[in-house]
């Protein structure tokens, strides 16, 4: 029951929103919305492994084999909480932002919220490939409507681009029902498939595509940092911090397990790729001048480094991930509400432009700060756990003989990461005032609220990662079975 | 057969309409009534009860596809009467003969949909293009009109031309018009039979438009008055695909071997001509001119397939197609500039309105939660249990192409702001909202169930 609540909730609360007048009544009505969603995540989580409440099934188009099944299990549980803990930061954090025709923004917002949770609680693969497509809808009109100058041409290009890779998913997904004995859209069935590696080869690029568009992974990843830019920080948020968690998701649920041959034979091109983007993005990001873009390329070497861990095929590379995706999405979004005050308060995001912002609001600086080192992954940041089991789960990784050389390049990352986040500190907050900075004044209250929560995040579950492990621990040993090598030699 | 000698007789109910009745609200009114009338006739029949005893064997056979279809063709007429009715009046005098083609059309189409004989097929044909002739050619004093009507009457007289010599191939090859009843001995197929075949195969081709047979179709469309050419992209192209299906279904299928290449390469091509063209065009009214072909193209899949699938999905594409396409132009024709830019701050003016053209868009755009989405998924769901996984991903990616210029269409409405100095006139009155918001809802309906529509087929 809690699994469909936890979907209808912001259906409805979206739906409800758009015919509301009033802008502040909008306003509260989602951030009520959003909160009821975090009472739901941690009730639904706390639910006993093996309960009725995490599993919900209903008949739905029943003649194409497919049925409205949603399941909350470890990983589900642990994006869904990401989810619903984002939404109301992201709210807090945005709401001196102002919207024009605020009702229709709000109502998007919680309309994109259902679609990812929908994705995130899917054990349909037809059912996945809607509520793929329910988030995409909304984020790509939150994005044209309120974004940047060049919103339009920017928005569609990420349009087309998902949309593309997401149809060849529909084709693979199609291809799998096909084989299924019980023609059945659903994901037991799909797991209990035995394909060739040839067949599994196909199918793996065809779902893989969608999965690398959406991370992204180099050479798919053309269409962020400019999506990034030109929304409204809103939605970067809601697409960074949450959106691309979507791909390192759909590879876990939907590709590892279902064709795991092809996952593993594959899976040095992916870490090549991976890890060829982390050094890109990184050595890009060192260049940039914009904060936007900057966050973006940085977030690519993130991800990319999520993607080389998860094809290592280990327990604590996957078990890294799993923390990694919620960590990276609260830092992520720790990082966007600096960068939206800086840009609200100075008018620019240019670095060369910023100075000396220490001086003048010493309490953003703390914070963003320890946002940085977040960002970095230091030790006592959440970051660190995460990077460390991912390191170590590449560096120990069975299924690839280059697992030392992706170890280092991967490493690599995390100096980078230094590089350009310490770079932007210093710009951004030491140093001399200019003219601009020097009517710099501190943050106001409900940023503080946010960031605070960030923070207080970031350190707890950085001194104190068990609850993360804890959660996710059962379904990562599942996920190995499904999808190990010993497993392959024995079918 | 309730439903053919229904809209017949409304037929000729709606020319002596115009003599009798002088007011033109009374006129469409009328109109509506007898076409409710035909789509209870034929609902009636589906469920078993004929009102008329006529042997028909061996010339049409009103099984649950062909009634199916009628009813959703007979259905799409209706939203096309409620939404568009009032905008006939405007092309010209002849009000209440305007109606009476359309009823005759749909005789056309319902006998088309039925035939078992390929006279019969040769016949349902006609009758639905000789009023279109005429349809296209109504707004009289449009020179773009008259080029478009006597384009059509010679490109369409050619292709009738080209099968009448298939069905005399085909007739000399079996000695009977009724293909299903004639037992071929599958390892020595005549010659006479497969020219037959290859003849008919291009006859229906330029009939619903597939490349490389499609060259009238956007010059017809452009020229003709816009409210004709909503109907004749809607329930006619249908009507052509449901005697397509049947007659490939029926009576070629013993041969698939001999022209399922061929229809591939139409299929691949229709898709790749209709879609990409598209992309090009300034004028929405050529875009959609295009973009039913880019729309044949995937029900030419339906063809492909020849399945149980290809049936059902065949049927709801006919459905969403014609629903959302009805609705596009329903806006269109009240709007004074038909290019991307005329609708530019569309959204601004009228949110009701506009959000419904978004739901028909993202419908023809086949993106989840519109009947779009799903006939397109079917369409791909038979392709593929035939095996042709090329052709389908070659399909997908021509969808992606679609979307290009159907958000077009979006952004211009919602995301772009008036510049030019003419304000957007445009005038719904609350019945032509509500119709079209309903028609929205019936559409996302459809895409979440729709069972609602297609279990009729196995009743």
């Amino acid at each position: 029951m809690v699994t469909l609540l936890l979907f209808l909730v912001p259906l409805i609360g979206g739906l409800v929103s758009f015919g509301l007048k009033d802008d502040r009544t909008a306003r509260g009505w989602a951030l009520l919305v959003a909160t009821i969603g975090v009472a739901l995540a941690v009730w639904g989580i706390n639910l006993p492994a093996v309960d009725a409440g995490r599993n919900f099934h209903a008949g739905w188009m029943g003649s194409l084999g497919s049925s409205f099944s949603l399941n909350l299990d470890g990983l589900s549980g642990i994006l869904t909480l990401l989810t619903t803990i984002a939404y109301p930061v992201i709210l807090v954090a945005t709401w001196n932002s102002t919207y024009k025709k605020s009702n229709s923004f709000f109502g998007l917002m919680l309309l994109a919220q259902a679609g990812i949770i929908g994705v995130f609680l899917a054990t349909d693969a037809l059912l996945f490939y809607f509520f793929w497509e329910l988030a995409l809808i909304p984020v790509y009109f939150l994005c044209s409507q309120w974004g940047g100058e060049r919103r339009i041409a920017v928005t569609f290009k990420f349009f087309i681009y998902t949309f593309t890779a997401s149809v060849l998913m529909l084709i693979g997904i199609l291809y799998l029902y096909f084989q299924t004995p019980d023609k059945s859209f659903s994901l037991q069935s799909f797991y209990n498939l035995n394909l060739s590696t040839r067949e599994q080869s196909h199918v793996f690029w065809l779902m893989f595509l969608a999965f690398a568009v959406k991370m992204p992974i180099f050479p798919f990843h053309t269409w962020q940092p400019d999506t990034y830019e030109q929304s409204p920080t809103a939605a970067t948020m809601v697409l960074s911090g949450i959106m691309v968690k979507m791909g390192v998701y759909g590879v876990i649920r939907w590709v590892m397990p279902v064709v795991p041959a092809a996952a593993y034979s594959w899976g040095d091109v992916v870490m090549s790729l991976s890890v060829i983007g982390i050094i890109y993005a990184s050595i890009i990001a060192i260049q940039q001048n914009d904060l936007k873009r900057l966050i973006a390329y940085s977030s690519i070497a993130h991800i990319g480094f999520m993607s080389a861990a998860l094809f290592a095929e280990s327990t604590s590379g996957a078990q890294g991930v799993m923390m990694q995706m919620f960590n990276h999405g609260v830092n992520i979004i720790g990082l966007w509400i600096v960068v939206e005050l800086i840009e609200r308060q100075m008018g620019t995001r240019k670095l060369s432009e910023l100075g000396g912002l220490a001086q003048k609001a010493p309490a953003l600086a703390i914070l963003l700060v320890i946002v940085a080192f977040a960002n970095i992954s230091l030790p006592l940041t959440n970051a660190f756990v995460g990077e460390f089991l991912m390191f170590n789960g590449i560096f120990n990784s069975t299924v690839t003989q280059y697992n030392h050389v992706f170890a280092v390049l991967a490493g690599l990352s995390i100096i980078l990461g230094a590089v350009y986040t310490l770079n932007m500190v210093s710009k951004v907050f030491f140093g001399n005032t200019n003219q601009l900075t020097a009517r710099a004044t501190d943050i106001l209250f409900n940023e503080r609220v946010a960031l605070s929560i960030v923070v207080g995040i970031i350190i707890v579950f950085g001194v104190y990662p068990q609850p993360l492990l804890n959660l996710t621990a059962g379904f990562v040993d599942s996920l190995l079975k499904e999808a190990s090598v010993a497993q392959l030699i024995g079918k | 057969m309730n439903a053919l000698i229904f809209s017949a007789l409304s037929g000729v109910a709606m020319m002596f309409s115009g003599i009798l009745l002088h007011n033109k609200a009374a006129i469409r009114n009328l109109a509506i009534v007898l076409l409710l009338a035909v789509i209870v006739a034929n609902i009636a029949e589906l469920r078993g009860v004929s009102f008329f005893n006529i042997n028909t064997a061996g010339l049409m056979a009103f099984d649950s596809f062909a009634l199916l279809f009628s009813t959703i063709a007979a259905g799409a007429t209706l939203v096309f009467f409620l939404l568009s009715g009032s905008d006939m009046e405007k092309v010209g005098s002849n009000f209440s003969d305007y109606f009476a083609l359309i009823f005759f059309i749909l005789c056309g189409v319902i006998i088309s949909a039925a035939f078992q004989s390929l006279l019969m097929l040769f016949l349902g044909i006609e009758i639905m293009s000789i009023p279109l002739y005429i349809l296209a050619g109504s707004d009289k004093r449009n020179l773009k009109s008259n080029e478009a009507s006597l384009k059509y009457f010679l490109m369409g007289s050619f292709s009738t031309g080209i099968m009448l010599m298939g069905i005399a191939l085909c007739y000399g090859a079996a000695g009977s018009f009724n293909l299903t009843s004639v037992a071929f001995d599958t390892a020595k197929i005549p010659v006479l039979l497969i020219a037959g075949m290859m003849l008919l195969l291009f006859g229906m081709s330029f009939k619903v438009s597939a490349a490389p047979f499609h060259f009238w179709t956007p010059d017809v469309y452009d020229g003709s008055p816009t409210v004709f050419t909503s109907f004749m992209a809607t329930v006619v192209k249908a009507g052509g695909f449901i005697a397509f299906m049947r007659l490939f279904a029926e009576s070629f299928n013993t041969i698939q071997g001999e022209w399922k290449l061929l229809v591939a390469i139409i299929t691949a091509a229709t898709l790749f001509v209709g879609n990409i063209t598209a992309v090009f065009q300034q004028s929405v009214k050529r875009m959609l001119a295009y973009s039913s072909i880019a729309q044949a193209g995937f029900m030419m899949l339906a063809i492909y397939a020849i399945n149980s699938d290809a049936k059902e999905g065949l049927l709801l594409y006919a459905a969403a197609y014609s629903l959302a396409t009805i609705g596009i132009f329903a806006v269109l024709i009240r709007m004074q500039d038909y290019t991307f830019d005329g609708f530019n701050g569309f959204a601004r003016q009228q949110p009701v309105v506009a959000a419904a053209l978004v739901i028909f868009i993202l419908s023809l755009a086949g993106i989840p939660l519109t009947a779009g989405f799903l006939s397109k998924f079917m369409m791909l769901r038979a392709a593929i249990a035939n095996g042709s996984v090329w052709l389908v991903i070659f399909a997908v990616l021509m969808a992606a192409v679609s979307v290009y210029y159907y958000f077009r269409l979006i952004q211009a409405m919602y995301f772009k702001e008036r510049t030019s100095g003419n304000a957007l006139v445009f005038n719904a009155s609350p019945a032509f909202t509500y119709t079209l918001v309903a028609v929205a809802a019936i559409t996302i309906i459809l895409g979440l169930f729709p069972s609602l529509l297609t279990y009729w087929l196995y009743f």
